[in-house]
């Protein structure tokens, strides 16, 4: 199996030349960005509605108006209610917390895990580097959807599950990213000063080297978000994530999509496109985010 | 080429086992206790556990794991506490639906995305290959299920033009089983499409920037001729790889399409086997997937090497 191709670089992006001038601060580079606006500007709102969600919402996301169940869009009830009588568009603002704290955690794990990995099988090499490969390979062979579904299949499903099964799995993958990226800084001078002057591994490690890998790290944690996104959606809608009645846009699509047949869209319809809207701002971001870096 | 054959297929074997070893064990410590399961909560006590000792429950763990191995290799895929029947007849139906799901998605996708991909390469940087990176990366990051719904919606509930959900296709004429099968295999469709898109597009343009091809060109040969004789050779080799690595995906995509369209495959049984707490089921699922799935990856590495020349001659010494 060969490397890909390198496809992050932007096209038509051709390095600004400054002259005499210091570049300016990369984030803004990123405010001049209209596609990072627009992506930051969704997700604030949807930070927004996971922090004070409670407070936003018109109806109690968990309260049963059992006399409207499956009533259309409304005045009184904007995105409709849903088969058990709760307001949809209640449960959609709600519904934004779980998913917007499950997944950057799972991610910032997998983050940590696979930077200390990353770091020692690229800075000792040898045998660590060789095994640590070969438990890696046989993660990877295995279709990562069936991994995690007999993980949480085996410790039951909760939010904390979530996190460390999706957080174990990125683990190897970023470790993989690191291990390059800290292969590439091995040739440089100020690691074999720091060797000489007798340095601790320890101390080169993470005060010389992860400095230096950091930007990598920041591109690769962004881009795992949004698979982590995916995954823990996923994992919700296959009955393996948040719980009913918690409101979670996963999961209330696996309570009313059987009642698609009947005409019932609005009970998934919003959901639905709440996720696609988070996974499209998040791309905009790390789009954005990696050409500044790159640059 | 033999000696890496042989090479890949005992990796292979060695993943499989360990696949067997995880499906396993992590069936044995789900939560339950499959004669319950079986029988249900009011049965007696003395029933659940007679049905338990006919299951092989109590059994030391290496012994069951022996036993079921055993009975795997002799073609005994075990027997299914919700059915009350053998495993196997239910496995096989289910892999023949879900090839039939996941040919179609591929015979789609390929040459769409390769097309997208080289497509986007020629006009770098311009709106073709914008929309095309932009759309397939949106489009690939988006859950099968989510843009599943939104297809529901549209061409199931509102305009009614394709049936929902698809159910059994059994019984069904071929063009109407196609007629069926059209709306689940647009969200596994969508998911690949970037990928492999995006794979064409950067082999393409690292093959159109190469010595080889700018020589091609130089030397007076048209267009269309040095695209099809010079690019397209080298640019899909990556692809084919990367195709082969999003069998996983393909995999996983199966098991949400199948749930949210009711469509009995491999994806719906596996999961429908978990929440029973199906164990042989489960087991024997998980392990047939992970059998295409090495295999899916063989095969593409095989003819990765057989496409690629200067491989062929490095592995074979």
């Amino acid at each position: 199996m060969t490397a890909a191709p390198d496809v992050s670089a932007a096209p038509g992006q051709v390095p600004v030349a400054h002259g005499l001038a210091a570049p300016p601060a990369p984030w803004r580079l990123l405010l001049r960005k209209p596609t990072f606006l627009i992506g930051a500007l969704i997700l604030l709102f949807w930070i927004a509605c996971a922090i004070f969600g409670r407070a936003i919402a018109p109806h109690d996301p968990l309260a049963q108006d059992l006399l409207a169940t499956n009533s259309p869009p409304s005045g009184a009830h904007p995105f409709g209610v849903d088969s058990i009588g709760r307001d949809v568009l209640s449960r959609v603002i709600v519904g934004a917390r779980d998913i917007l704290l499950i997944a950057p955690l799972a991610t910032l794990l997998g983050t940590v895990l696979g930077t200390v990995l990353g770091l020692a099988m690229g800075y000792f090499g040898g045998i660590v580097d060789t095994l640590v490969g070969r438990v890696v390979e046989a993660v990877l062979a295995l279709p990562v959807v069936i991994v995690a579904f007999l993980f949480i299949v085996a410790v039951g499903p909760s939010p904390l599950t979530l996190i460390v099964v999706v957080g174990f799995i990125f683990t190897p993958l970023i470790a993989r990213t690191v291990r390059t990226a800290v292969l590439v800084e091995g040739q440089q001078d100020y690691l074999a000063s720091a060797r000489l002057l007798g340095e601790r591994p320890g101390y080169i490690m993470f005060a010389e080297i992860l400095p230096n890998v950091f930007p990598v790290i920041v591109v690769e944690f962004t881009v795992r978000l949004g698979y982590a996104i995916f995954a823990v959606a996923t994992l919700s809608f296959l009955g393996f994530g948040v719980q009913q009645p918690t409101p979670d846009w996963g999961g209330d699509i696996a309570a009313n999509y059987v009642l698609l047949g009947a005409g019932y869209w609005w009970e998934t319809l919003f959901a639905a496109l709440a996720i696609a809207s988070l996974v499209m701002a998040l791309n905009l971001v790390t789009d954005a985010i990696e050409q500044v870096i790159s640059s | 080429m033999t000696r890496y054959l042989l090479r890949r297929i005992g990796l292979a074997i060695v993943t499989l086992w360990i696949l067997s070893v995880i499906v396993f064990f992590a069936g044995q410590v789900l939560p339950g206790d499959p004669g319950r399961a079986v029988l249900g909560p009011f049965a007696s006590q003395s029933a659940v556990r007679q049905l338990d000792h006919q299951l092989g429950v109590g059994r030391p763990l290496v012994t069951q794991y022996l036993s079921w191995i055993g009975g795997l290799l002799h073609g005994n895929m075990g027997f299914s506490s919700e059915y009350r029947s053998p495993v196997a007849p239910f496995v096989v139906t289910a892999i023949g639906n879900s090839a039939k799901l996941a040919v179609l998605a591929l015979v789609i996708i390929i040459p769409f995305g390769i097309a997208g991909g080289v497509l986007a390469a020629l006009y770098t940087g311009r709106g073709v290959d914008r929309t095309i990176s932009l759309g397939g990366l949106a489009a690939s990051t988006v859950p099968e299920f989510v843009s599943g719904i939104v297809v529901i919606i549209i061409f199931g509930v509102a305009l009614k033009v394709f049936p929902y959900p698809t159910g059994s296709l059994s019984g069904l004429s071929a063009p109407s089983q196609l007629d069926h099968l059209i709306l689940p295999v647009i969200p596994l469709v969508l998911v690949l499409f970037g990928y492999i898109a995006r794979m064409a597009r950067a082999g393409t343009i690292e093959a159109l920037e190469s010595d080889y091809a700018r020589t091609a060109i130089l030397k007076g040969l048209p267009r269309s001729v040095v695209i099809r004789r010079h690019i397209l050779r080298n640019s899909l080799l990556p692809t084919i790889t990367v195709i082969a690595t999003q069998t996983g995906y393909l995999i996983g995509g199966l098991v949400v399409v199948e749930q949210l369209f009711s469509y009995q495959g491999i994806g719906r049984l596996i999961l429908s086997a978990a929440t029973h707490k199906d164990f042989a089921m489960l087991e024997a699922g998980v392990l047939v997937i992970g059998i295409v799935y090495m295999v899916a990856t063989l095969i593409a590495d095989v003819l990765y090497t057989l496409l690629n020349p200067r491989l062929r001659v490095g592995v074979s010494g």
